[in-house]
């Protein structure tokens, strides 16, 4: 069938943005304060991978979505809860820690394992989607790696749109500095493209699609296999939250213009 | 879109819908649902046996779905202290350090705290008690403004509990029942309604997607599913549509009602470093920022603490504001000595309600059951909810196997005899006795509702103070009547007029005009409201869902010159709309529900003015 794909999306869990993380040091190293209870959700970039996956498999029926996740099981089982509702994919779980602070090329070897071992994949057709930064795992290489891995050499990073031609060709969009968008072209499948945000907004909840997932996230997650990931003799000098962003502070009876000055002055700054 | 369409009924569509048919239905994942859903897969997983084999699917297990609301199951923000005795009995191995927040009781204190600024509304029985409370301070256990009652009555102590947080209690047992594969939970997915045939309750329908804020269809649309169920277990909370749609439908028991409520805000914040308080430590107290309002601290592991009030609906402020009444709360003398130097780390709040055993509806019908807070298991005179709710939970799912295993259908003939019997039975039930009328007196004042407290929880229920409930509406008084004596009409009229054209809210002016100091903001725990909102968590609304604020009749808030709506928004979601009639912003609403209670016009002499529907999404505290 011309122009079908199968799109494996790499996508793991993270807490809740919106939630207070504290670094704190377990007996594994670094760990983040009460990670396992923390509200996870998918992780943001991973998760536009995974929606613009689906619409490329939407736009190229016969094309398939497989979702491979590494994280605890039982976590991964709640985030599926509300991811499942959004768009079709068949879930690959992986039972391994939850957090950023472990080795890139472990998790890297896991995850192509996962997806060497996925029944009945296509790899001469495969579309290895990701995103290009992690909330959490933001090592910035890890899909590269996993791509090596499985002999991908077709990569594109910050990718904010992929167009598939009628010979199965597809031109890409790579974000570069300056706000400015890369335009690339490659020949076809197999390629991997770690996602930005691309453009697509967050899919409605869909009861409908959720049980349809459901019936195989179950199995999927029953039959998920612990990922060997081994420390390789990593050591943590130290640990930091990034910046917050935001920063309040009270001021009484400012004027309105010295309010716009501010903001121009702040935005012309960065 | 004109206004005009937005405060009109919202839209009802007659339109194809998908059909889905489980065994069982249940509406909102709470701690009552935690304990229906945790016994449920207790005993699926043990014995997986015929007796549970879906009527629905045959062949298949028995198909159990659970859809929620909020976009998590522990997003919201709540600490509380309880015995845990039903808790407890679902998990004898339970280990209070497994669960973040949690710690056992080690102290606990009740303290009335006096009014050290002199603008609360005060009896004159009540200032006469203060002076000889102050008077009398070198002798009593009196300091920083507060007097430390001697010892903790029986009804109140919590000694043999533990100090909690609902979200992450919730997010543990949630990652429990879904572990074990049997139930499916759906959050995000919010229950626009139950399905009738008849006076019986087949099931469920979900929310319209892809509509605009009055209802219509838009882009996207997706109508919400029927979701058809042998029985659906509604444990919505006491603003859940589903639970007031089949109380509208079916009425409540002769002489019930859900006329009492509070509603409860709360921060939770980071404690300095050099505190002196123990993890553990529960302070209750009651006379400060208003008589009338209870508040508590309650300290976890970590430096966190959980500080709060409740605003009750006998307040008769029609001005009264949590936020405000909370931020003066925080600095009383003998709280700020803790408090000074701590930093927010999340905030939140929550409608609950106060009827008790006086609010019990129907708990069970053909095809439906209800559970927790909305089915009147919380007890008012204990101050406590939690494990009540988790109890109803647990004796319905026992009646709900012990009929599986018989073979018999949910007729309201069966539950009866299964959850509604074990449920008159146990614990809950007899607490909610002694409770029932243990707070009416507060209806006739304060003193007279703590002696009725007293007497209740002193005489094991066997007396009380009662007095017939005004409706919730009623039991808000007039602008002129709550400040008579401290404003005058005049005043009152120039606080409504700088309101209109200084855009500043009018309750902040009025509690300004009454004598309540300016808060200095520190920009660490003294912050505006809308910075609460926005450093102690963050309000999500999915698009494409409809406004669940609706106010039915312009004309009454039109009339109306309280707007009490407006002031005890918890997130300032309602504000001041154009022609009189108040604008609702669904990307601040927290669903506390406080709206549906603090509306001072009725339609029909019992409920509000103001509906509030199925929504989706809320606030995701900062930390739970």
């Amino acid at each position: 069938m011309p122009n079908t794909f199968h799109i494996v999306v790499c996508a793991s869990i993270v807490p809740d943005p919106l939630q207070t993380l504290e670094p704190v040091t377990g007996p594994n190293g670094p760990a983040l304060k009460n990670e396992m209870m923390l509200p996870a959700v998918l992780d943001p970039w991973a998760a536009c991978a995974l929606y613009e996956a689906a619409d490329l498999a939407a736009k190229h029926p016969g094309s398939k979505v497989y979702l491979v996740s590494l994280a605890p099981k039982a976590k991964l089982q709640q985030v599926m809860m509300t991811v499942a509702q959004k768009v079709p994919f068949e879930l690959v779980a992986v039972d391994g820690p939850l957090g950023g602070f472990i080795d890139v090329h472990s998790t890297a070897a896991a995850l192509a394992s996962a997806i060497e071992a996925i029944p009945g994949l296509d790899r001469s057709n495969m579309l290895l989607f990701g995103g290009w930064e992690s909330a959490t795992r933001g090592a910035g290489v890890t899909m590269q790696i996993v791509g090596e891995r499985l002999g991908i050499t077709d990569q594109f990073q910050g990718v904010d749109q992929i167009s598939v031609r009628e010979d199965g060709s597809f031109e890409v969009l790579e974000r570069i500095e300056g706000g400015r968008h890369q335009v690339s072209l490659c020949t076809g499948a197999p390629a991997v493209l770690g996602w930005a945000t691309g453009n697509l907004p967050e899919p409605r909840n869909s009861p409908q699609v959720g049980m349809a997932n459901m019936r195989g996230i179950m199995p999927a997650l029953q039959k998920a296999k612990p990922a060997q990931i081994a420390a390789n003799g990593l050591s943590y000098v130290s640990v930091s939250l990034p910046k917050q962003q935001r920063e309040t502070r009270v001021v009484k009876d400012m004027p309105e213009d010295e309010i716009a000055r501010e903001i121009v002055q702040w935005i012309t700054a960065e | 879109m004109s206004s005009e369409l937005l405060q009109t009924q919202p839209i009802e569509l007659e339109v194809e819908r998908q059909e889905l048919s489980v065994d069982i239905a249940c509406v909102g994942f709470g701690p009552a649902m935690g304990g229906f859903l945790t016994t449920l897969t207790q005993a699926m997983t043990s014995e997986g046996g015929a007796a549970l084999e879906s009527a629905a699917m045959p062949g298949m297990p028995l198909q159990v779905i659970c859809y929620e609301r909020a976009d998590d199951i522990g997003f919201g923000v709540s600490g509380v202290v309880t015995r845990g005795t039903g808790i407890r009995k679902s998990f004898p191995q339970l280990n209070p350090s497994d669960i973040p927040m949690m710690v056992p009781v080690k102290n606990e204190k009740v303290l009335y705290l006096l009014d050290p600024i002199g603008a609360s509304r005060r009896s004159t029985t009540l200032r006469l008690g203060d002076a000889a409370i102050r008077a009398l301070k070198g002798v009593l256990p009196y300091q920083q403004h507060a007097l430390e009652l001697p010892y903790t009555p029986d009804f109140l102590k919590k000694h043999d509990g533990m100090v909690m947080s609902i979200g992450q209690f919730n997010q543990w047992v949630g990652s429990q029942i879904m572990a074990s594969g049997m139930v499916q939970i759906w959050p995000g997915t919010p229950v626009s309604a139950p399905l009738f045939s008849g006076n019986k309750v087949v099931g469920v329908r979900l929310a319209d997607q892809g509509v605009d804020r009055a209802g219509a269809p838009e882009s996207c649309f997706m109508a919400g599913m029927n979701v058809h169920a042998q029985l659906t277990v509604v444990g919505d909370g006491p603003v859940g549509p589903v639970g007031r749609a089949i109380d509208g439908k079916l009425g409540m028991p002769d002489g019930h009602h859900t006329r009492e409520w509070a509603v409860g805000m709360k921060f939770v914040v980071e404690l300095p470093e050099d505190t002196a308080l123990e993890p553990g430590t529960v302070l209750h107290t009651f006379g400060f920022p208003e008589p009338e309002i209870f508040g508590f601290l309650y300290v976890h592991p970590d430096r966190l603490a959980s500080v709060g009030i409740f605003i009750p609906s006998w307040l008769a402020n029609p001005a009264r504001t949590a936020y405000r009444y909370l931020q003066h709360y925080i600095q009383h003398p003998y709280l700020w000595q803790y408090l000074q130097g701590a930093t927010l780390r999340s905030w939140g709040a929550k409608s609950l309600q106060e009827s008790g055993k006086s609010g019990e509806p129907f708990l069970a019908g053909d095809g439906y059951a209800r559970i927790g807070e909305g089915s009147g298991s919380t007890n008012m005179l204990t101050g406590s909810g939690v494990d009540e709710a988790w109890s109803t939970g647990v004796q319905l799912a026992n009646s709900v196997l012990e009929l599986l295993r018989a073979g018999k259908p949910f007729t309201r003939e069966n539950l009866e005899q299964t959850y509604v019997s074990r449920r008159r039975k146990s614990d809950v039930e007899l607490g909610a006795r002694v409770a029932e009328h243990a707070r009416d007196g507060f209806h006739r004042g304060v003193v007279r509702g703590l002696l009725g407290m007293a007497l209740a929880g002193l005489s094991n229920g066997k007396l009380s103070l009662r007095t017939p409930i005004p409706t919730a509406d009623k039991q808000i008084g007039s602008l002129d009547s709550y400040f008579k004596g401290r404003l005058t009409r005049e005043q009152i009229a120039e606080v409504t007029r700088e309101a209109a054209g200084s855009g500043r809210a009018m309750h902040d002016l009025l509690m300004d005009a009454a004598g309540w100091p300016a808060i200095e903001c520190d920009g660490k725990l003294l912050i505006s409201q809308q910075d609460a909102l926005l450093m102690g968590g963050k309000v999500q609304a999915t698009p494409g869902f409809a406004d669940h604020v609706i106010f039915k009749d312009p004309g009454l808030c039109i009339e109306c010159e309280a707007k009490t709506c407006i002031a005890m928004c918890s997130g300032q979601a309602i504000t001041p709309g154009e022609d009189g009639v108040p604008a609702f912003d669904r990307e601040k609403c927290v669903h506390c529900g406080a709206c549906l209670w603090n509306c001072t016009r009725s339609i029909d002499g019992e409920t509000s003015n103001i509906q509030f529907r199925a929504g989706a999404g809320g606030l995701h505290s900062a930390e739970n």
